[in-house]
């Protein structure tokens, strides 16, 4: 293989890991304003599921060995997910709480969510650390769950097998929650009642559907699916990988809410503008533009998603795409 | 009959409410917050009452104003930390607030400071060494206001053409700003002589903002301008645009106002404060500029507007407070060994606690039982 082509694979393969955390945080917040919800809690609900998947592996890896077992990494795996989850619908719940049963600002509520979330995680993160005599950092097999997983001869086949068998099983997870979201939202029954929720919440009240229930339901598990996409920061991005990081999310949850609206909310295009997001954040590493400064160079994802932000204004696309009470509370009562 | 198809409560939109009881009902909120942060503080196996007080002394110190080494009275060296913190979020909130009357959601506070700072860095690196040091104050100044404005007005413009998400826009423009600190620090013109460290180069003395009783003078220049802000919105015809705006663009319009013009007017207006809390913090409190300029302020100064539900009087007293958390949260780490992000966290509980509250200030809860008796009592 020569060095050109390995470099254009590397950079595919880097795009795609880093595509992860964006597609499913994307996917929880295309759920979210499905409902009529605009959250802009991505940012810390992320958080809140990176520290609480890192902080419970550890807790059980810790607990297993004080009782003199060894812990077993796949159940330090499941226990991180179900916990990254959890944080990511609490942080939704109080969100949803006060936004659809107290009627508060949804873009300031979000906004506090996100500074909530930043510190909690950060608070938890150096007070694990502390505990734990200088860093949180959970156990060797655990990490080694977070991997890239070997297919055997299918990731050996030349190129393909290295485009599509060689990563981590969220990278995969992502995928299969994509196509159940494009499924759920566009084939099934629920998935139609929430679009009329999110479209105009008056008329399906007057349907017959429980618009407080559907809210409350896709706001949760849209901020869990965020908490996995933090879970994949903290367990298997290069930069954490299973060590807590002080503010690793660093703008992860803010590109994932632009990411929305450029895949004009549908779940399949999430994925592909995740992709070339993902491939935006780490391009600057695999191919140098000659006279062009790193730091300059570090910008191009920001940029981008100014330039996605003016072009879906300028063509109008959120008027199709984004739900029509996206942003606004429903008060039965002042129908 | 009737009361089987009542629900168990009901939600009534208050017609009036007393001034007296909407702040006793923030008050509560706000010790609502703090028992709850005292609460989760305690679960962890700390002091709660030992937490909040080494708060205060570390923000304080033991007197507010002290007799230095020198004789001179000032600020104890604690309360001087701590002053230039609520300068710095009490400028940003005021600036932020001028964008929030209008309902423009300029989270961008954090990079308009930055490119405040570094516009008016740029004449501290060039000419911080031959210009007078009037000359310089003034040229920094205005300097610090047209970057920090512009940067502001950029998303205005495609606010106001073509309606694109400001929130977002905003944002992003902060990344840009803090690369762009990050590219200065390697060159070699910024850079300290002789080194080729990534650090920028620390100003001359001439560049510096003067100090009154042992702070940067611009603390007192943040209480001036909480009170022309005021005056801005409470007597001008301006701040009265920028109001009717934020109600409703329509009405508005239908009233014969620009709402193009304003809204490009007033996010410079937002910028151009927010790029002079640059200007104090590389000028007056740091003497450099670097990526912690703006430490964050963009987005804490944001819950002081909220806080003060924008109120600029209000917001020096929260300014005070929340600057009391972030000050004090570095001493609990010392004395107690409770991590410093326990401010952020507190911060986002108390404002919680804070948007929560405001649902009972608007609207009534009647229960069944309770609405059956004034009922009977009625007839």
């Amino acid at each position: 293989m020569n060095g050109s082509l390995s470099n254009i694979l590397n950079f595919i393969n880097m795009a795609v890991l880093a595509s992860a955390p964006l597609l499913l945080a994307t996917l929880g917040e295309i759920l979210t304003e499905k409902s009529g919800n605009l959250n802009l809690g991505v940012e810390g609900m992320m958080f809140m599921g990176a520290i609480s998947s890192l902080g419970a592996a550890y807790g059980y890896e810790q607990a297993v060995m004080a009782a003199g077992g060894t812990p077993s990494a796949l159940v330090a795996t499941i226990i991180a997910a179900l916990a990254a989850a959890a944080a990511g619908g609490f942080g939704a719940l109080i969100y949803a709480f006060l936004v659809i049963t107290l009627r508060a600002n949804q873009n300031v509520t979000g906004l506090t969510l996100t500074i909530f979330g930043t510190g909690f995680a950060n608070f938890f993160g150096e007070l694990i650390g502390k505990q734990a005599g200088g860093f949180v950092q959970v156990s060797a097999p655990t990490k080694a769950m977070f991997s890239n997983i070997d297919f055997g001869s299918l990731s050996r086949i030349p190129v393909l097998g290295s485009l599509l068998f060689s990563y981590n099983w969220m990278v995969y997870f992502g995928l299969l929650v994509m196509a159940v979201m494009a499924w759920f939202l566009s084939k099934s029954r629920r998935g139609l009642n929430l679009r009329a929720v999110g479209e105009n919440p008056a008329t399906a009240d007057a349907a017959g559907v429980n618009v407080t229930l559907y809210k409350y339901t896709a706001t949760v598990v849209g901020g869990a699916l965020c908490g996995l996409g933090g879970m994949f920061i903290s367990m298997s991005s290069t930069a954490c990988a299973g060590v807590w990081v002080h503010d690793c999310v660093n703008g992860y949850g803010w590109l994932a809410v632009a990411l929305v609206i450029f895949a004009m909310w549908s779940p399949a295009r999430a994925w592909l503008c995740g992709l070339v997001f993902g491939g935006l954040l780490v391009v600057r590493n695999y191919f140098p533009i000659p006279g062009l400064p790193m730091q300059i160079y570090s910008m191009f994802p920001y940029i981008a998603t100014i330039l996605v932000l003016v072009f879906a204004s300028v063509r109008q696309v959120k008027e199709h795409a984004q739900p029509a009470s996206c942003g606004l509370n429903y008060f039965r009562e002042e129908r | 009959m009737k009361h089987g198809h009542e629900p168990f409560v009901r939600v009534v939109k208050r017609t009036n409410i007393s001034k007296q009881k909407v702040i006793l009902y923030r008050v509560a909120a706000l010790l609502g917050a703090l028992l709850a942060g005292a609460l989760l503080v305690a679960m962890l196996g700390y002091n709660p009452v030992q937490m909040y007080s080494d708060m205060v002394s570390g923000a304080l110190g033991k007197t507010l104003i002290a007799v230095n080494k020198k004789g001179i009275v000032e600020f104890s060296t604690s309360s001087q930390a701590t002053l230039k913190i609520v300068t710095l979020l009490l400028v940003t909130s005021l600036g932020l607030t001028m964008a929030f009357k209008m309902r423009f959601w300029n989270i961008g506070g954090e990079g308009q400071i930055l490119v405040g700072a570094i516009s008016c860095s740029y004449i501290a690196v060039h000419y911080g060494n031959t210009w007078p040091h009037w000359l310089l104050l003034v040229v920094m100044f205005i300097a610090a206001c047209i970057g920090g404005g512009l940067y502001g007005l950029l998303p205005a413009i495609f606010k106001a053409k073509w309606g694109t998400n400001e929130t977002l826009f905003t944002l992003m423009l902060n990344y840009i700003a803090i690369n762009f600190i990050t590219y200065l620090q390697y060159l070699p013109a910024w850079q300290m002589d002789g080194t080729s460290f990534p650090k920028i180069r620390n100003f001359s003395d001439a560049t510096r903002i003067p100090e009154v009783l042992g702070v940067h003078a611009g603390w007192m220049i943040a209480l001036v301008l909480a009170v022309l802000v005021y005056f801005y919105f409470a007597k001008t015809k301006q701040g009265y645009e920028i109001t009717v705006v934020g109600e409703s663009a329509n009405t508005a319009k239908y009233a014969g106002m620009s709402v193009t013009r304003i809204i490009l007017r007033t996010m410079f207006v937002s910028g151009a404060i927010c790029g002079f809390a640059g200007f104090l913090q590389v000028s007056g409190a740091s003497g450099t500029l670097s990526t912690d300029t703006a430490n964050g302020a963009g987005f804490t100064a944001i819950t002081v507007a909220w806080l003060s539900g924008m109120n600029p009087l209000l917001m020096v007293l929260y300014s005070c407070f929340i600057a009391i958390l972030q000050r004090g949260s570095n001493r609990i780490q010392t004395t107690m060994g409770i991590p410093k992000s326990a401010a952020d966290m507190l911060i986002g509980i108390i404002l919680f606690f804070m948007l929560g509250v405001e649902f009972f200030i608007n609207y009534q809860l009647i229960f069944r039982a309770r609405h059956a008796k004034e009922e009977a009592a009625a007839v």
